[in-house]
């Protein structure tokens, strides 16, 4: 009966979802406020019908109901509840359940919070959302739908994934959907705008907080993603430029983007068109990663669907998305009030570099992530693009991005001074300098990459220090600093902290790739192997059984100059309920790095194959990541968008002009 | 130049001047990289075969582990196979802790280069897919050729 009633809910909510697609645009044309007025309704409908069919499904995976299709084919009983509510999204269906939920969620904020919204650009907002809504609703109720039944009802499920029955992978797509999701918003914010046919600094400022939660929740996405690769997959990477990371780093890349862009629109007026231009091109990254993803037409342990028929429906929606926003775009940004002007050394143009640099990698990225697709439709060889290639271009785009970003914060708005942001810069670039010639001639020139890449994380790291404390005013009033803290904007304080973040990561990336110290290995009970001047003393491999899985257990110890510090107890595990092998690997962060180790199979004679690392600096990666998250929840709660915007003028005068 | 405010159409040109060299940049970087080492084959052992691949060159191998094919050598470590696609085979050397995937009569794709003798030496055995499929491009061109094709289909 529940299943029936989740259904039911899903059906009616693309009745609401049509009717609040098309009746505000009626409303609008007649200036029929109940009309309009009706979005905001139609919405929270919506809402609250995706909430009962999500709550549906699961509470039948929670009660392990086989008799849906769906949770035999992916639950199982003796799984953890975590995993049995993770399951409800760890799956094509489940998954497609949580963008609608979250879709209208999100609408439903906006109708919410966006009271001081003219009403006529609100409806807009709103039935440009429902539309994006049916489109998935459609996809769900016909081609993926959660709640077939099954007959006759197996006594077990066929349970998840073990890969997937992890904490970290449990939150991950969670986190990168509710980031697609936010993203939405600021397409149909754009959508809205462009039917409008005005843009305004007032515009940015709506837009602003969507595009950075959406942000920050792709970042924390992204992390998880590559935190679980990290630990789980048992060989101590954490990216593998594989087509589904690439599929969900390019609407973070473009968001990126979105989010400096959208500042100059709010602070200058300027590259309005081009920002609209922007949040079409991050959502529809959006949609084309869903597309990737769930279509089939790359494999990789994301991609659980493989269903031509979906991926044509998701091809054909793609199309209508962005070919009709596109078009709207070509047809209407040219009547979009001409943008403020600026010089060529000023904050608008460094933050136009930023957006070129951004866009142009995500650019070589989609076409690194499709140039194999593409030569095998088209029956060419069948190649892959590696890791070298996204490298190479991560390098040549990213590196001037990174230099550029020292100065960016320093010009001033309109029109800056190089000269004085140079002058200012200066110890940056001996810290940076030293740290480059330093390795350089410690390798005696074998590293230049790496000290190339330490050199540029330092320059980040100090010229954003110094940035704080030019604004601070440390060296001229030093007594005032702490009542010149409290008065520095939030947002100022939010974009120190992420542009750190990046440069910690780049200090991560850079020290980890250099001096990760690896080594392979028989080891029998007693033994002792030294890595990296740490002693790993392996001390016996034991049997241990989980909820769902046996395992064999290895327990090390690890010491340093004679002192045991640390113990490690990496798993190889054997999960039951999809006969599957996962290795646990046992990780010890400690000051300077991470100890890291594995355990394979049995090599006979009581002797056991291991891997151990040491991974030197690789929590900067984490910390960096944190920090970048950290930047935007203080810009998110900045004083401005707290208090809310003010009534817009300009917007609602049109609004009654039409 | 740097000084003073251009007009529109000015600022416009250096906008759009400064993105399209960013563009042709990616592009030139794209077919550079591309024609480097960057960009492997994936191959089944009969195109391997068929191509005349020669030693040294790095590319992917893509097949099946055939059955009974798996020895593990003297040192624990390095491990010796037989990727095939029912037409051809090839012998694979790897040393290295094997994915947890790995199962003979299951699809495989390793990295590596052909050496003297034609025995595949991969330093990389990829891993990242579910037993509930092949991996792309594993599954044998002309699967007729199997013995237990539902086998080869992974199932």
């Amino acid at each position: 009966m529940i299943p029936e009633i989740g259904h039911f809910a899903l059906a009616v909510a693309l009745m609401l979802a049509l009717v609040g697609a098309i009746v505000p645009h009626v409303g609008i044309a007649r200036s029929d406020a109940r009309l309009m007025g009706l979005a905001d309704r139609v919405i929270y409908g919506q809402f609250l019908m995706a909430l009962i069919a999500f709550g549906a499904l699961t509470y039948a995976y929670v009660i392990s109901d086989f008799s849906v299709l769906n949770v035999a084919a992916n639950s199982h009983t003796a799984k953890p509840m975590l995993y049995k509510i993770s399951g409800v999204w760890g799956n094509h269906e489940g998954s497609l359940m949580l963008w609608v939920l979250t879709l209208t969620l999100f609408a439903s904020a906006v109708a919410w919070r966006g009271k001081e919204l003219p009403l006529r650009f609100r409806s807009r907002v709103l039935a440009v959302q429902s539309a994006l809504i049916v489109g998935f609703l459609i996809f769900i109720l016909f081609t993926s739908n959660p709640f077939l039944r099954l007959d006759p009802v197996p006594v077990e499920g066929n349970g998840l994934n073990p890969l997937l029955q992890d904490p970290g992978l449990a939150f991950h797509p969670p986190m990168l959907y509710l980031g697609y999701v936010g993203l939405s918003i600021a397409f149909s914010f754009a959508v809205a705008a462009l039917i409008e046919g005005e843009v305004t600094p007032l515009w940015a400022r709506w837009v602003r907080p969507w595009t950075l939660s959406a942000w920050m929740l792709l970042t924390g996405g992204l992390v998880l993603g590559s935190w679980w690769a990290y630990y789980e997959l048992g060989w101590g990477g954490w990216w593998f430029w594989d087509p589904v990371e690439n599929a969900a780093f390019m609407p973070w890349l473009i968001a990126s983007a979105l989010l400096h862009s959208s500042i100059v629109v709010e602070k200058r007026d300027a590259l309005k068109s081009w920002t609209i231009l922007l949040a079409i091109i991050a959502f529809s990254f959006s949609l084309f990663g869903t597309f990737m993803v769930r279509s089939g037409v790359i494999t990789s342990v994301h991609s659980f669907a493989n269903d031509p028929e979906r991926g044509l429906y998701i091809l054909g929606f793609l199309a209508v998305v962005v070919g009709g926003s596109l078009s709207l775009y070509a047809w209407r940004a040219p009547k979009l009030s001409p943008s403020g002007l600026f010089g060529m050394v000023s904050r608008e143009s460094a933050l136009v570099l930023n957006n070129i640099l951004l866009s142009t990698f995500a650019a070589v990225v989609l076409v690194g992530t499709l140039y194999p697709m593409m030569l095998e439709a088209t029956g060419g060889a069948q190649i892959t693009v590696g890791p070298p290639f996204f490298e190479f271009a991560a390098i040549v785009l990213m590196s001037p991005l990174i230099v550029a970003l020292g100065f960016g914060p320093l010009l001033a708005w309109k029109r800056g001074r190089i000269g004085r942001a140079g002058q200012m810069l200066i110890p940056a670039l001996i810290v940076a300098l030293v740290a480059f010639l330093a390795v350089a001639w410690d390798s005696a020139g074998g590293l230049l990459m790496t000290g190339f890449g330490l050199g540029l994380a330092l320059w980040l790291i100090v010229s954003v220090f110094l940035e704080l404390f030019e604004r601070l005013q440390l060296f001229k009033k030093p007594a005032k600093v702490l009542s010149r803290m409290k008065a520095l904007p939030r947002a100022t304080w939010g974009m120190s902290f992420a542009h750190l973040g990046i440069g910690v990561i780049l200090l991560g990336i850079t020290v980890s790739e250099a001096w990760t110290t690896e080594k392979l290995l028989i080891m029998a009970p007693g033994e002792q192997a030294e890595v990296a001047g740490f002693s790993f003393r392996l001390h016996g491999v034991e049997p241990v059984a989980g909820p769902n899985y046996t395992a064999i257990r290895g327990h090390f110890t690890v010491a340093e100059d004679g002192q045991v510090f640390n113990q490690l107890f990496p798993e190889d595990r054997v999960y039951t309920d999809q006969v599957m092998n996962t290795t646990e690997a046992a990780i010890a962060p400690i000051w300077t790095g991470d100890l890291y180790a594995v355990i394979g199979e049995s090599a006979g004679e009581g002797k056991w194959s291991v891997r151990l690392y040491f991974k030197p600096f690789i929590s900067f990666l984490w910390l960096g990541a944190t920090f970048m998250i950290v930047g935007g929840i203080f810009s998110l709660t900045d004083r401005r968008k707290r208090i809310g915007a003010p009534k817009g003028k300009r917007n609602k005068s049109a609004a009654g002009a039409a | 130049m740097s000084k003073g405010l251009k007009s529109r159409k000015k600022q416009r040109l250096i906008v759009l001047s400064t993105a399209v060299a960013a563009l042709v940049g990616a592009v030139l970087l794209v077919l550079f990289a591309l024609g480097g080492d960057s960009l492997s084959l994936f191959l089944q052992p009969s195109s391997v075969l068929e191509k005349k691949i020669q030693a040294g060159q790095r590319f992917r191998l893509g097949g099946l582990v055939q059955d009974g094919s798996f020895k593990k050598l003297e040192d624990g470590l390095t491990y010796k196979f037989v990727v095939t696609d029912c037409a051809a085979d090839i012998p694979v050397q790897f040393k290295g802790l094997l994915p947890d995937l790995f199962r003979e009569g299951q699809g495989v794709v390793t990295e590596g280069a052909l050496d003297a003798t034609g025995t595949f030496m991969a330093d990389t055995v990829l891993a990242k897919h579910d037993e509930n499929y092949t991996p792309k491009g594993t599954m044998p061109k002309n699967v007729e050729a199997c013995e237990h094709p539902e086998k080869a289909a992974g199932y």
